[in-house]
């Protein structure tokens, strides 16, 4: 019997409107010109995690080419639910038609809600409990009008259906580690609109502390080294984050150059580390190897060691790739942005 | 639409569920329980094609209730690659980009919302193929 998980199918989503943080800047009377990224990815007006988290899955199955009636939980991990009370899961399980045998919830824990999901699907696979398990990580995130998160918070999201390792899966697992700690970086209280950030928190004790833990721990647990790795996938709260905590544990630009998109489509939150992984995939070989690290608020990190295998070959077309995704883009300015997110309160 | 409705819809609304005659092979959206063409009642559910064109398109300016928001938009007659054909609202465009024939293909977004407290009503609408 195997003991490792591997992906069948994979999907991303982006919207297409894009703003470029120099109009944010211009908006807010910023003009000298530090900005966190170059642009972000904004969802189109009768778009919502829902429909991300669709489009995304609708991919991923298209990939594995399974029937959906066999996928056995959906998780959808995020932090912009559009109700209160009522899952996202059950409408993206019955718009993919996995309903009604289905395991589905909705999993919170800011931006590794996504990946937090894989922890569960490898679980229930590995476990024989059913065939295949999707988890899904999308944002529509929203900062406040004037608030630095307002120039990275975007959205976009993919999705991943797991099952057990064979000569069908795209890519395996071969270690997991989550590291958790309570950290008040980030928060946003019941009834309120807009989130709150701690700045003394969300750098070093945060982001890095927790990413750079969970790293060494897989890399303790499976005798890694950076250099085992192809590639690398960080979260991405914004363009400097991800190349710094690289740097920090002994990865290089190159390795994280196909997953790095913070500085084109901004922070999906719990979608950023997933759709960079996505686009990893994309441009990944039989062999390599992958490094995936979220970083959720909160806080904690997961790490994942990926091994790529044959079949990703077969698996390429013709589901569109995150790159052509990016590129299918139109600018909008911030009187479009307020109507596009419905953002008349501040 | 009430919620029940909306609910007893959802999989045809969600999925592009429509039907065909097992007769003739016509097929409809909404699904129908008899066939336009030859009068038989002896139709099946079937999932319809998720691409197709343009026939033709207005664009809508007065909104029926609920549809304020997403003002101007484009409602178009969409004729799928396995030759049936529906209305749907067309997105991620403007009017000006589209052509007849322009192709299109199936998406899952937000239809219409009942306020800041009701339900959101999702559904299939379609976007040009770039
Ligand atoms: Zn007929």
């Amino acid at each position: 019997m195997t003991k490792e998980a591997g992906i069948i199918g994979y999907g991303a989503y982006i919207p297409i409107y894009r703003i470029k943080a120099q109009e944010i800047a211009r908006m807010w009377g910023n003009n000298n010109g530090h900005v966190p990224i170059m642009e972000k990815a904004v969802a189109g007006i009768d778009e919502d995690l829902v429909t991300i988290a669709v489009e995304a899955a609708k991919y991923a199955i298209r990939r594995a080419k399974i029937d959906p009636r066999e996928i056995g939980a959906v998780y959808v991990g995020t932090e912009s639910k559009p109700y209160a009370v009522k899952p996202s899961g059950t409408i993206v399980a019955e718009a993919i038609g996995a309903t009604p045998l289905v395991v589905t919830a909705d999993f919170e824990f800011a931006c590794k809600a996504g990946t937090e999901a894989f922890h569960a699907c490898m679980d229930h696979v590995l476990a024989g409990r059913m065939k295949y398990a999707m988890a899904i990580g999308a944002d529509t995130a929203q900062g406040r009008p004037g608030d630095q998160l307002e120039y990275t918070a975007a959205s976009g999201g993919a999705a991943f259906i797991f099952t057990k390792k064979s000569d069908k899966t795209l890519a395996y697992c071969e270690g997991a580690v989550s590291f958790v700690t309570d950290t008040p970086d980030f928060w946003r209280r019941a009834h309120e609109h807009y989130p709150m950030h701690a700045e003394r928190f969300t750098g070093k004790p945060a982001y890095f502390h927790h990413i750079v833990s969970s790293v060494k721990t897989l890399m303790e647990t499976t005798g890694l080294r950076p250099s085992d790795f192809k590639y690398a996938v960080f979260h991405q709260p914004n363009a400097k984050f991800p190349v710094k905590v690289a740097k920090m544990l002994g990865f290089t630009l190159d390795q994280i150059k196909p997953g790095l998109l913070s500085p084109e489509i901004g922070n999906c939150y719990a979608g950023s580390s997933l759709v960079g992984f996505a686009a990893t995939l994309d441009v990944a070989n039989p062999d390599d190897r992958i490094l995936l690290a979220s970083y959720g608020s909160g806080a904690g990190s997961d790490a994942f060691s990926f091994v790529v295998q044959d079949t990703i070959l077969e698996k390429r077309n013709p589901i569109p790739s995150v790159r052509s995704l990016i590129s299918e883009r139109k600018y909008i300015d911030y009187s479009m942005y307020v109507k596009f997110r419905g953002k008349i309160r501040a | 639409m009430s919620v029940p409705r909306h609910w007893r819809e959802i999989p045809k609304r969600y999925r592009l569920i429509g039907s065909k005659c097992s007769n003739c092979g016509r097929t409809y959206f909404p699904p129908r329980n008899v066939c336009r063409e030859c009068g038989t009642t002896k139709l099946e559910e079937v999932k319809l094609s998720e691409t197709g064109r343009i026939i033709t398109w207005s664009v809508v300016h007065e909104p029926p209730r609920g549809f304020e928001r997403y003002v101007p938009y484009v409602i178009a007659i969409v004729e799928l690659d396995d030759g049936t054909r529906l209305m749907s609202q067309i997105t991620d465009c403007e009017p000006e980009e589209l052509q007849i024939g322009t192709r299109v293909h199936a998406v899952f977004r937000k239809i219409r919302e009942e306020g800041e407290s009701g339900i959101i009503y999702y559904g299939y609408k379609f976007k040009p193929i770039k």
